[in-house]
């Protein structure tokens, strides 16, 4: 029994290895790439849409909708990296129920991945919103002693969102396969259908943190001008 | 008794051991964070979005911690470094 698809290899060559991960990440890849190309190539704004057309505007929606409530700003910014991040997931997580199908999450080195994208992504939009400086300066924030604790935390919690995603989706997989052995005629069905909303509300989760993360690094100064604004205008009404 | 019984049963002991300590406390504090979701949305119906979100991503911030228990355990068990040395060992024998 493989705890994870990287411990299947199709084919090697020296160190350089096809393992079930890559081959089922491309198909992933390739799976959503087709599936818009087929949807976007016959877009209209008639008042009858196809209904890929339908599906996918109104994932979008969707997901806009998630982002304006959860950071409170445009949410067009961050539309791109959490609606890739969060589509990516949820396909891999849903597509579990095929058989012969092994999720890329699974691995751990795809969700690494994954988790290493928000690293780069949470001072990238800190810095673009704030300047280099003012977001090097929100590590010596509340004062400068809490440094340690602030890169600390930045490392763990990429850590965490990676365990965390692997580990769900691996205890799936693993769970179905130890049933199978078990008791091998409905139950590893029920347990394929909590798989089913576990990988969702993960796959969900996965964003929302990323999300939650990097509104944290771009809202910070926000909300001290925020602050100092009120202050001000109670100076002028007071 | 010789060290791969030895390692062996201890690795099987401490892989129940981990998930049997590890989940049940997770467990309670999740249980804790529903249930003060759910009378928080019996309060206020109208902010039952806000409210789950917000349980949805602390229960799973909780969760991790049950997870790392798991893998543990799943590590423990099915890639265990320890074991894996000492058939190296037998092996070379």
């Amino acid at each position: 029994m493989e705890i994870t698809p990287d411990s299947i290899v199709y084919w090697q060559a020296g160190p350089i290895k096809i393992s079930a991960t890559l081959v089922f990440t491309w198909l992933v890849m390739a799976l959503m790439v087709l599936a818009s190309w087929l949807v976007t190539r016959r877009l209209t704004t008639d008042t009858t849409l196809s209904r890929g057309q339908n599906l996918l505007e109104s994932i979008v929606e969707g997901i806009q909708e998630q982002i304006r409530d959860v950071t409170e700003q445009d949410p067009d910014r961050f539309l791109p990296f959490i609606g890739t991040l969060f589509l990516f997931i949820a396909t891999c997580n849903v597509l579990t129920i095929v058989p012969g199908f092994h999720p890329p999450t699974g691995s751990l080195s795809t969700t690494a991945a994954l988790a290493l994208c928000v690293f780069v992504a949470v001072p990238v939009y800190g810095i673009a919103t704030h300047g280099f400086f003012k977001y090097l300066k929100s590590y010596l924030s509340p004062s400068p002693f809490m440094l340690p604790m602030n890169v600390l935390g930045e490392l763990t919690r990429t850590v965490a969102l990676a365990i965390r995603l692997f580990g769900n989706i691996m205890s799936g997989s693993m769970i179905g396969a130890i049933l199978l052995a078990v008791a091998p005629l409905f139950f590893p069905i029920l347990m394929d259908a909590l798989g089913l909303l576990i990988g969702l509300i993960q796959a969900y989760i996965f964003s929302i943190l990323s999300l939650v993360f990097i509104a944290s690094a771009t809202r910070a100064h926000e909300e001290q001008q925020h602050v100092e604004a009120s202050t001000a205008n109670e100076e002028i009404y007071g | 008794m010789d060290s791969v019984e030895l390692i062996g049963m201890i690795s099987i002991i401490m892989a129940g051991a981990t998930v049997g300590i590890g989940a049940p406390i997770t467990a309670i504090g999740e249980g804790w964070a529903v249930s003060r979701a759910m009378s928080a949305l019996a309060q206020q119906p109208d902010a039952a979005p806000v409210i789950t979100r917000a349980m949805f991503i602390g229960v799973a911030l909780v969760e991790s911690s049950a997870i790392y228990c798991f893998v543990v355990s799943m590590i423990l068990i099915f890639a265990n470094p320890f074991w894996n040395e000492i058939l190296a060992i037998a092996g070379g024998q």
